[in-house]
């Protein structure tokens, strides 16, 4: 709950758009998180499960790994390495199809798990508050710990980077604003212990030393059991209840609605000392340094009217969302959609052979009732799209520039401030699909830059070759040169040999003449 | 001594010629188009010749001139085509763009017989080998202008549409809605 000096240190903002979807979490929300699921016969482990750079494979084909044993080291400064989630032996490194709207193969580790499940050595607990601020970024970042939230963004660069930056206040993301999604909601309840000891170990790492949970007020379990767990620390970490309204776990509506601050256009909430994690991150860093596991698992939500027993599942990364389906009771004729993530921002996949990865919240197989199947009509210019819009801007304006391809003036409209969040698709009474629109214009913009670029390239390659070109020709002609001069002089030295012969010879002649 | 007299008026014939010409240059200067170096500094400046003209300048007066389309350059794309209407305020059709796929050189590795024709013609540097040694394409690199293909004396250089993977696959345009909307 606010707490009485809390609401004298900040000045709580306004919140700006919003939606109230249905929350839908009922059916998952009572169920514990099920721990004893069963390990599937192969682990699928994608290279790249986080933003920036993809890992590079340190293991062969054949060599047998142990449970949390480095498998794929990250490759520069944004990377996050991967662990084998179980002992077992590596069947194959190979194209696999990928958790991504278009399920298209990218390189991925095949992992036969042995059934030991058996931990590589140095799995100890420590005392985190030992360790300097700098160890507690390096671990994690060892840990492969990335934005449980979706983003998944590399934890460390965000640790390191707040570190460089004064950072005010660590803001605890445990809103879950997205409907059907109850897995953040769970962890609070079950886990509050290791969420507020991750909190902690952060607030260390960032040398930070104010923090602030945010969860919304439908979460009433969640709330208790934090605020229970930060009792013994409640001078510095404090629990916040926000309202529930979609999309509250956007941290610049969060960040708004706590502190009052607003993070500028193109900006960070470093820029305004502010640094925001999720529970889930929280408490995979508690895992990290605490007890040194890597983060090899994670909670996911099975929801949607075509799952039988719809609840949260602790499964380990690699685990193909198909076999997570079918332990709940997957009903693949009621099956109307396949979702990835929430309902509001996940993304719908063309099949369920793809493997659970760092950050996968949920899997929703929607039933038909469950999905809008009308065909999209004409823009009424409502305006409902403008007042949904959480970040401020006109998604009619730029659906209809986007529609007539004037990408340009979209993005004069603020296009790319747009986070895809559907607030404004769900509000819209013609049901047209904005944010659609939005990815698509998103996708063409960022090809026409490839075009450029390799363009550019191009440009580059061709003049390098005709300045090869040029260098062979004068070293050519160089060399030519070269020959002709030497066999010059040759013949000058053959004329003045044969000179000095005849002169010789002629005097030979003369002596000869004089005797 | 002829020698002498020869050399010397050739010489000066020489400095003479080379002097007129000179003032030529400088006095009956063709003013070139700067719209053209403009639209040339656009253009990849491979000289593939996919356009039809001998290379990115020609292509580029044919532009100026209104011989030739802004869609006319294939390496270039999309976003070259947009570029060039703009610069040239010229209505853009991209019919014939659109049905354009990107296509990427590729050595089909069991009829490669190590000739190193393609290499010496490739304009980008995008295909390595050695002499009896298979070559290979650097996808990277290479603009699909075909000319490797027309010099392979096996056939086994050919172009191919490019896979989309998870860096170029793209969301499709949402279909259009009704008239009106």
């Amino acid at each position: 709950m606010w707490k009485p000096y809390l609401s004298l240190m900040f000045k709580p903002g306004t919140i700006r758009g919003g939606v109230h979807p249905e929350p839908r979490k009922e059916a998952t929300a009572k169920e514990a998180i099920e721990t004893a699921f069963p390990l599937p016969p192969m682990l699928y482990l994608a290279l790249q499960q986080h933003v920036g750079k993809p890992a590079e494979p340190v293991v062969r084909v054949g060599d047998r790994v142990l449970k949390g044993q480095l498998i794929a080291a990250g490759q520069g400064h944004v990377s996050a390495p991967l662990h084998a989630p179980t002992s077992g032996i590596v069947y194959d490194i190979m194209d696999y199809p990928s958790a991504h709207p278009s399920a298209l193969p990218t390189p991925t580790i095949l992992l036969e798990p042995d059934g030991l499940d058996e931990w590589r050595d140095g799995i100890h607990e420590i005392d985190p508050y030992s360790l300097s601020a700098e160890a507690i970024g390096t671990l994690v970042g060892m840990a492969g710990v990335v934005g449980m939230g979706g983003a998944a963004f590399p934890s460390r660069v965000k640790l390191n980077l707040g570190r460089q930056r004064r950072i005010e206040t660590l803001i605890i993301n445990g809103g879950e604003c997205e409907p059907y999604l109850t897995c953040d909601d769970r962890l609070m309840r079950e886990r509050s212990e290791a969420i507020v000891d991750g909190i902690r170990i952060m607030m260390r790492g960032l040398e930070c030393r104010r923090s602030i949970i945010g969860i919304e007020d439908n979460k009433s379990d969640a709330i208790a059991a934090i605020e229970r767990a930060v009792a013994p620390w409640a001078d510095r970490i404090a629990v916040a209840v926000l309202p529930s309204l979609y999309p509250m776990g956007w941290d610049r509506q969060m960040i708004r609605y706590l502190t009052g601050l607003e993070i500028p256009a193109g900006g960070r909430a470093t820029d305004i000392g502010v640094l925001m994690h999720n529970v889930g991150t929280a408490y995979a860093v508690q895992q990290a340094i605490r007890y040194q596991k890597p983060l090899i698992g994670r909670v996911i939500t099975i929801g949607g009217g075509a799952v039988e027993r719809p609840r949260n599942v602790e499964a380990p990364l690699g685990t193909p969302l198909s076999a997570l389906l079918e332990f709940c009771g997957y009903r693949p004729d009621r099956k109307a959609r396949l979702v990835m993530g929430g309902p509001m921002m996940g993304e719908a996949l063309p099949h369920a052979n793809v493997p659970l990865v760092k950050g996968t919240s949920g899997i929703l197989a929607l039933s038909a009732d469950e999905v809008a199947a009308t065909e999209a009509k004409s823009c009424i210019r409502c305006s409902r799209c403008v007042t949904a819009c959480p970040v401020g801007l006109l998604p009619l304006e730029m659906m209809s520039r986007i529609r007539a391809g004037q990408l340009e003036a979209a993005l004069k409209f603020g296009l790319k401030d747009c986070i895809n969040c559907g607030s404004c698709a769900y509000v819209c009474p013609s049901e047209i699909p904005l944010v659609h629109y939005f990815k698509y214009a998103n996708g063409e913009l960022m090809a026409q830059q490839q075009a450029k670029h390799k363009s550019e390239q191009t440009r580059k390659l061709a003049e390098e070759r005709q300045a090869r070109m040029d260098r062979i020709r004068q070293e050519a002609a160089a060399q030519a040169a070269a020959r002709k001069a030497q066999a010059l002089a040759q013949a000058e030295a053959r004329k003045a040999a044969k000179a000095a012969q005849t002169a010789r010879s002629a005097e030979s002649q003369s002596v000869e003449e004089a005797t | 001594m002829y020698l002498i007299y020869a050399l010397f008026s050739l010489t000066l014939m020489g400095m003479a010629f080379g002097y007129l010409l000179g003032l030529a240059a400088r006095y009956f200067k063709v003013e070139d188009n700067p719209l053209a170096e403009k639209i040339e500094a656009l253009m990849p400046g491979s000289q593939c010749g996919q356009c039809g003209y001998p290379g990115c300048r020609p292509a580029a007066e044919a532009l100026v001139t209104g011989q030739a389309p802004p869609t006319l350059c294939p390496p270039g794309g999309r976003a070259l085509a947009e570029q060039l209407a703009n610069l040239l305020s010229l209505e853009l059709d991209l019919s014939g763009v659109a049905d354009h796929v990107p296509m990427v050189a590729q050595v089909d590795e069991t009829l490669c017989i190590g000739c190193c024709r393609c290499y010496k013609v490739c304009p980008t540097d995008a295909l390595v080998g050695a002499s009896k040694m298979i070559h290979a394409v650097v996808a990277d690199a290479c603009i699909a202008c075909g000319k490797c293909v027309d010099v392979c004396p096996t056939e086994c250089l050919k172009l191919h549409p490019v896979r989309p993977n998870l860096k170029t696959w793209r969301w499709p345009k949402p279909r259009s809605l009704p008239v009106g909307a």
